[in-house]
């Protein structure tokens, strides 16, 4: 059995985040995004990151509204119905101050799955004759002098095992330096396990070079592997392993807790604007020690409030809503 | 008796009207879930509902308000991930069942979409959510469905991006294009419901709902819309209601 990669959410961005960096952030819209681990990376005033993600929310706006993104490469922001475009995310790109590379949720997924691979590029015929293919955000300069950038977003080409002139889209792989996952449950060998929908989380770790995984629960590693079938992602690609219970808070987490719709509509409306947004920035996140003192701030009614029914796997909602 | 009825009422029920018993129905959120959630319960009991999120056919006892909601997880037949959703609508043998039910923030005559920029998509006025999986969707499935706010400055002459594929330039422009199948077959506004021509592949009027008129459906769209095959949309029946407001959505998370 390896050593234990069990450590703090402030250790484990400490030795695997740095400025710079090509950050994947795991979840999809207000599911189990990786909050926690997110906050320390704010905390730790990580700057200049570089995002690849598919449909990103409630971690990806604070990021881009503290300013410590300058490149992204994303297909959605957007929290569901609660926010149908993300506020900082959609500001930031009407003043100029954010550089996005429009993909699809299929081809971010396929630009993972070729870095997991190994491979340059996978084919698909999703987007052809459509401006994902024809309109760039990233000029030819900025590919040239950025080594985690493609030469090209996209290449169309003839499928050469077919004798009709077939076209297919060649989406180019990415292997992000870092992944940000939060799982249910997770062992200090760096065993994972999600439970219920696992988006491309798992493509999205496996492709990266480093992984840090926060859990809902640690569980031995003798656990998990009474069920080996159930794992989500090796140990062995794991290099930090956060027990962080409400983890994803105020996204959900299935079969732990609902997501937070109060807190979500509440950022929604500071968020648009620049001075409440900072003041929330501050509140929750900078002014913040750790996870469990930002859980404080939220209150324990609240927090119960969201706790998933057992048998449903989320809260169920009341006529008053 | 006249019953009283609202007007997305009237688009979830013109979907739901649309959606067959052997239709594995791709859903976003929002008023094309309540239509397949409406066909589920009353003639359409065996279609099975499917998320871009990789869950297939859930339990669905509340709505979901994001297609990551744990509420699309529960009772389902399968949790996957976004890898097997896209492969189950790329695949030859699959992709062909599927009805995709889309939306945007504007639309052409031939049914592509945009729901990526207002403005120059450089520097956009408006900035939307972007593609996520819906030009994966309209790229690869059997047919779909659209959604519209039936306003002029939505159903324009020109699209400010192209995020989803329609007939794209009509005709047989989708084949060409190397799209191995699919296109739209309607769209659903708040007025009424537009098809496509077989040939050209433009959009026309097919039925108006009877709240309103061909001439309002005319002046709300920013194109030449072809009127001659218009009929009135049959109102919803006292069943589909009842459906609809006390199983689907008893919170008017939606419909409210």
């Amino acid at each position: 059995m390896s050593s234990s990669k069990l450590m703090s959410a402030s250790e484990s961005v400490k030795r695997f985040v740095n400025g710079g960096d090509c950050l994947s952030v795991g979840g999809f819209t207000i599911n189990r995004n990786p909050m926690a681990l997110v906050y320390e990376v704010l905390r730790q005033r990580t700057k200049d990151l570089h995002v690849v993600m598919h449909s990103g929310s409630q971690a990806l706006d604070l990021l881009i509204g503290a300013g410590r993104v300058s490149l992204l490469e994303i297909a959605y922001g957007a929290n569901g119905r609660l926010a149908p475009t993300c506020v900082r995310f959609r500001k930031a790109i009407e003043q100029g101050t954010l550089k996005v590379e429009d993909y699809t949720n299929y081809q971010m997924t396929l630009r993972f799955m070729a870095g997991v691979m190994g491979v340059p590029f996978l084919p698909t015929y999703s987007s052809l004759g459509t401006d994902i293919i024809e309109r760039w955000g990233f000029s030819t300069d900025m590919r040239s002098s950025n080594p985690q950038l493609p030469r090209k977003k996209l290449a169309v080409t003839e499928d050469p095992f077919s004798d009709k002139a077939s076209q297919v889209v060649l989406v180019p792989a990415v292997n992000p330096d870092v992944a940000l996952i939060h799982a249910q449950k997770a062992a200090e060998d760096g065993t994972v396990r999600l439970e219920g929908l696992t988006f491309a989380d798992i493509e999205q770790a496996r492709a990266s070079k480093h992984v840090i995984v926060s859990c809902e629960e640690l569980v031995s590693p003798a656990e998990l592997r009474k069920e080996p079938w159930n794992n989500s992602i090796p140990h062995v690609l794991v290099d930090a392993v956060v027990h962080q219970p409400l983890g994803a808070h105020p996204t959900a987490c299935y079969l732990h807790y609902d997501y937070d719709m109060e807190h979500l509509l509440k950022y929604k409306e500071l968020a648009d604007d620049d001075y409440q947004f900072e003041n929330y920035l501050k509140e929750f996140v900078l002014d913040v020690d750790c996870h469990d003192d930002y859980l404080k701030l939220i209150g324990t009614k609240r927090l119960k409030s969201i706790k998933a029914t057992p048998e449903l796997g989320y809260a169920r909602r009341d006529s008053d809503l | 008796m006249k019953i009283e009825y609202s007007p997305l009422e009237m688009m979830a029920i013109a979907c739901s009207r649309r959606i067959q018993d052997d239709d594995i129905v791709f859903c976003g959120t929002g008023l094309p879930l309540l239509g397949a959630m409406t066909a589920k319960k009353t003639h359409a009991p065996n279609c099975v509902v499917f998320f871009e999120t990789g869950a297939l056919d859930p339990v669905l006892l509340e709505i979901p308000l994001s297609v990551a909601d744990s509420r699309v997880m529960h009772g389902a037949s399968h949790n996957g991930g976004l890898a097997d959703a896209f492969a189950f609508m790329q695949n030859r043998f699959s992709g062909p069942k599927v009805l995709g039910l889309l939306s945007g923030a504007q639309i052409d005559m031939y049914g592509n979409l945009n729901s990526t920029v207002i403005g120059d998509s450089n520097k956009p006025t408006t900035r939307l959510p972007g593609s996520g999986g819906a030009c994966d969707v309209a790229s690869l499935v059997g047919r779909t469905m659209i959604f519209m706010k039936h306003e002029r400055r939505r159903f324009v002459e020109h699209l400010d991006y192209l995020t989803s594929p329609g007939w794209l330039q009509g005709g047989t422009s989708r084949q060409e294009a190397g799209l191995i199948r699919g296109g739209p077959v309607a769209v659903v506004t708040t007025l009424g419901v537009l098809e496509f021509d077989e040939k050209t592949k433009r959009m026309y009027l097919s039925t108006y709902y009877a709240n309103a008129s061909v001439e309002e459906t005319v002046k709300n769209t920013g194109f030449k819309l072809s009127v001659s095959r218009a009929r009135q949309e049959p109102s919803p029946t006292p069943e589909e209601l009842d459906v609809l407001r006390t199983a689907v959505d008893p919170f008017g998370l939606i419909l409210d």
